[in-house]
């Protein structure tokens, strides 16, 4: 099959930016006095740092990859479980809603040193921080989803006498389920950053020393390159999950939902 | 009429909170199995009169009764079919036409075979698997008429279900109508905006017209039961639709 016009532009812009990014990056690098230059790295010390130190990195990656997927996959069920309460009562959504802002507006950094003295490092502390991090984007679409019928649906499951756990569960549910996707990409973008934040802070995740914790050792002893070769190793780790994420949103929703309706363009 | 009206207006009004009335003393009666359409101008209040038989909106004074019932209380299956055919986007077709049996709870033979049958009544048997966003507007009219029929309703509430589509495929869907009417038998209230349309379904054409809206005509149809496109081009029709549009033009109404 001949790849369409469109395709060929969604992978061939991309590598373009990359290509132009790259160069922008190597003439800065150069154009710093040759004393600064230390201070940006260029691109092939970074894949040298990369190669150099892939052991330490592969197993901080896995421990950080631990935290940051128990983190999101707890976020995801418990901010669903919320929602639906949100979802079916305006009451429980209007108590609760200003208090989950609260909830996001706190500043991890001030409550991990707390969260690690209560739970103690590791894991738990490293899963709860991505947790906390990921559940406000996913509780408020998955509520919005849930909220999202019209009322000519709604009037329909009323005139068949649907019982609100009927309506839950054949409209409400499914109609919120895009939304709770668009919320589940939004979390898989930040869960490793979470789970970075949480090893920092929270000193090692499971078994050793996660990303943050080389964070920590690299940039005290100013070796920039492995630090670049760290947020690399992290950008990897986010969009391995949400290439997950869009493979489960894709299966789900491309059957009927019309964001996935071919473009002939 | 010897027999129990099914539906039955006296003297029924309607407002909304403290609003003004949107009906005010509206009186009429159907039969079982007969077909009334109302027609009248915008903000007539013919989507709310409907509203009031399928007991989702209360009256405000006067009676109405569902074959001797309250609407809300009364068990005579109703069902509605709006303009937009609300189907549930991420449900096949025949799921779609089932809905309203799975939220009673019907066992899963029982609902296969109603909506088979509901969906072969509307022609789109060979599409149960489709995902509504695969159908045309037409289509997607007969799969919401065919989730109406699954129930075996007594009653039928239309409100301008064919209002959106063009006008070839609003009259070949008026015949299909007509004709599964008179294979099931079952009473239709059919809100229009569409005087031929109204003429061509009806054993009555009831007019609304006026602030508050009143009955303001309502006029018998004396076409023969058995009528088919043919029956537009007769001069029978034409002087039904002249009558029901004088009568429009009279209550302050219509185009």
């Amino acid at each position: 099959m001949k790849p369409s016009r469109q395709q060929v532009l969604t992978l061939l812009l991309p590598a373009l930016v990359a290509v132009f990014a790259l160069a922008a990056w190597c003439w800065i690098h150069l154009a710093l006095p040759e004393n600064d230059r230390f201070l940006l790295p260029p691109p092939d010390a970074v894949w040298a740092a990369l190669i150099q130190y892939r052991a330490e990195l592969a197993r901080a990656s896995l421990n950080t990859a631990q935290g940051a997927v128990f983190g999101f996959l707890l976020a995801a069920v418990i901010s669903a479980l919320c929602a639906i309460a949100m979802g079916v009562s305006r009451l429980v959504r209007i108590s609760f809603y200003p208090y989950l802002m609260v909830l996001q507006m706190t500043p991890i950094i001030v409550f991990a040193p707390m969260l690690v003295l209560w739970v103690g490092p590791g894991l738990w502390s490293v899963s709860i921080i991505t947790f906390l991090i990921c559940f406000f984007p996913l509780v408020t679409n998955t509520t919005q989803g849930l909220i999202s019928p019209d009322s000519a649906h709604v009037e329909l499951f009323r005139m068949y006498r649907a019982s609100r756990l009927q309506e839950l569960r054949y409209l409400r549910i499914p109609a919120a389920l895009p939304y709770f996707f668009t919320g589940l990409k939004i979390a898989a973008t930040i869960a490793p950053i979470g789970a970075l934040v949480g090893d920092y802070t929270a000193g090692s995740s499971a078994g050793g020393g996660g990303l943050g914790f080389q964070t920590l050792i690299y940039s005290s002893q100013a070796r920039y390159p492995a630090l670049l070769a760290t947020a690399a190793v992290t950008c990897a780790l986010g969009f391995l999950l949400v290439a997950m994420v869009v493979g489960l949103s894709w299966l789900t929703l491309h059957r009927w939902h019309d964001s996935y309706e071919r473009k002939d363009v | 009429m010897p027999e129990t009206a099914i539906v039955e207006f006296n003297d029924v009004s309607k407002r909304f909170g403290e609003g003004p009335d949107i009906l005010q003393g509206v009186s009429f009666k159907v039969a079982p199995g007969e077909f009334v359409s109302i027609i009248g101008g915008s903000g007539s209040g013919k989507s709310t009169l409907l509203r009031l038989v399928a007991g989702l909106s209360p009256i405000s004074s006067g009676t109405l009764k569902v074959s001797g019932q309250s609407p809300e209380s009364s068990t005579v299956e109703r069902a509605c079919v709006f303009q937009d055919p609300t189907l549930l986007p991420w449900a096949r077709v025949a799921a779609n036409v089932e809905l309203p049996l799975r939220l009673r709870h019907a066992p899963p033979t029982e609902r296969n075979v109603s909506g088979k049958r509901a969906l072969e009544l509307v022609g789109l048997a060979d599409r149960a698997d489709a995902y509504p966003r695969q159908l045309s507007g037409g289509q997607r009219m007969r799969v919401s008429l065919a989730r109406a029929l699954t129930l075996s309703p007594r009653i039928l509430l239309l409100d301008e279900p064919f209002g959106a589509l063009d006008e070839m495929t609003r009259e070949r869907l008026n015949e299909e109508l007509m004709g599964i009417r008179r294979l099931q038998g079952w009473s239709a209230l059919f809100v229009t905006h569409s005087v031929p349309e109204a003429v061509f379904l009806a054993d009555r054409v009831i007019v609304l017209g006026g602030s508050p809206a009143r009955v303001a005509a309502d006029i018998r149809v004396t076409l023969s039961d058995k009528r088919d496109a043919d029956t537009r081009l007769t001069p029978e029709f034409g002087a039904a639709v002249a009558t029901v549009t004088q009568a429009l033009r009279r209550s302050g109404g219509g185009a």
